[in-house]
């Protein structure tokens, strides 16, 4: 479904990603981790072309999100994506977020729209919070109407960037919940999260990243058991210390 | 004469302060309106990636708002007819003096706002597939008046108190009648009380009226 090949990016002579190859098949859910700095962030916005790339191929579905004729914004309408810092538009209450794309993007009327929204609320366990706005809500309820305005597109892909980073601990559980519910439904993800749990519970590879390349891709089951590469053995040391 | 004050001297008077004051006016709206429209304009050209755009435009901005305002007026009011071969009044020469001066510092006051949205929300807009001019309008925009309407506020009192400047050309403000009057009268307390009272209370509610607008924004 995604497929990233041979994609290289620089910024001036600095090279954020060398030569990453990678492919998410439907229904899969790849986490894709490394240390800060890694190239993993800008990695994941070259799958909905949010990063432009210098060198290589990134098609979804078949269509090259890098080619001039592709039309990105539809292309992305299909793509649903979760950032680190929310970025729920904050002039708008949460149904209003929900809404938008659907309404704009979509052309769904506003019955419709809202409809899809009262029901991702409910699922989200938000339905008391629609008209409220992003600053009323805490980290964990502000990302979760993130994910439901990313879903109310019926996305084919869901693409997370960090998306447990910027919460409290005690908040971080209830939007991991909300995707391991996407991935056991058969979801089609790719995470970049330091949740080493919930790739463990829940990933079906795991993509090891340092200095913009891809050091490892392995199953989940050999990825924790035995990562080939020093460097991601220094990095799960690290990670799982504590 | 003798002493005392002799507030009567306002009534007599009103029509004639009436037709200052709105001049006085005539001429912040249509300067505050023109200003607003061109100084949007340049700050989209100063964001834009057009070849020379920006340095143009900030070329403008700094030549603009290094210049004291009446040195502008000044200079508009001799150049326009050696430009043009034509005489033009001296209140368009004034309003366009006052445009382009205006244009420099709203240009800045927008260019700002449009800076101060987050990178991220234009990511997250363009993320749901819309498209740039759609997360412009839906997303960027809305914040960015936000973050700016105090400031354009702000700058627009300032303008209106600016009017004044336009004695230096003979054009008759709210400020010129009531010097006239003044002289013509011997009346120079009671008037010169009656203009500042007048201009703290428009200032005063506008100001009041940016705070209003400041809370009930406040992101």
């Amino acid at each position: 479904m995604i497929e990233l090949k041979n994609v290289s990016k620089w910024y001036g002579e600095f090279r954020v990603l060398d030569d990453c190859s990678m492919r998410i098949a439907k229904g899969e859910v790849v986490v894709i981790c490394g240390p800060s700095g890694s190239g993993k962030s800008t990695l994941i916005k070259c799958m909905n072309g949010l990063e432009p790339f210098t060198r290589g191929e990134v098609t979804i579905d078949g269509i090259s999100v890098g080619a001039p004729d592709t039309q990105l914004p539809r292309l992305r309408a299909r793509i649903g994506m979760v950032f680190q810092n929310f970025e729920l538009f904050p002039h708008m209450s949460a149904a209003a977020n929900i809404n938008l794309a659907q309404l704009k993007v979509l052309g769904r009327d506003r019955a419709t729209a809202q409809a899809k929204t009262d029901e991702l609320l409910a699922r989200m366990g938000l339905a008391d919070h629609a008209t409220k706005f992003p600053a009323q809500l805490s980290g964990g309820q502000q990302q979760r109407v993130a994910i439901a305005r990313a879903l109310a597109m019926d996305p084919i892909a869901m693409l997370f960037d960090e998306p447990t980073s910027a919460l409290d601990p005690e908040m971080i559980t209830e939007v991991l919940d909300v995707m391991v519910g996407l991935a056991d439904e058969g979801m089609t993800m790719a995470v970049v999260t330091h949740e080493m749990g919930f790739a463990r519970k829940v990933a079906h590879r795991v993509v090891f990243m340092d200095e913009g390349a891809i050091i490892e891709d392995a199953s989940t089951a050999a990825f924790f058991g035995t990562p080939r590469s020093e460097r991601a053995q220094q990095f799960l040391s690290k990670i799982l210390q504590h | 004469m003798g002493g005392g004050f002799d507030f009567a001297v306002l009534i007599r008077n009103a029509p004639f302060l009436w037709g200052g004051m709105v001049l006085t006016l005539q001429l912040t709206a249509l300067a505050v309106t023109g200003g607003l429209a061109l100084g949007l304009v340049l700050a989209v050209l100063r964001l834009s990636r057009i070849p020379f755009a920006p340095a143009l435009v900030a070329g403008y901005v700094n030549f603009l708002r290094s210049m004291p305002l009446i040195l502008a007026i000044f200079w508009f009011y001799t150049l326009i007819p050696k430009l043009t071969g034509q005489s033009v009044s001296s209140f368009y020469s004034v309003l366009i003096a006052f445009i382009l001066f205006e244009a420099a510092y709203y240009s800045e006051i927008i260019r700002a706002g449009i800076s101060s949205v987050r990178r991220g929300q234009i990511a997250a807009a363009l993320a749901l597939g819309l498209s740039n001019a759609q997360a412009m309008r839906y997303v960027v925009l809305p914040q960015a008046i936000r973050n700016m309407i105090p400031v354009l506020l702000t700058q627009s009192i300032v303008m209106l108190q600016d009017t004044s400047l336009v004695y230096v050309v003979g054009l008759r403000d709210f400020l010129t009648t009531a010097d006239i009057v003044a002289g013509r009268d011997s009346r120079p307390v009671e008037l010169y009380m009656f203009v500042a009272l007048t201009f703290l209370v428009v200032c005063f509610s506008a100001s009041r009226l940016v705070n209003r607008l400041r809370r009930r924004y406040a992101l």
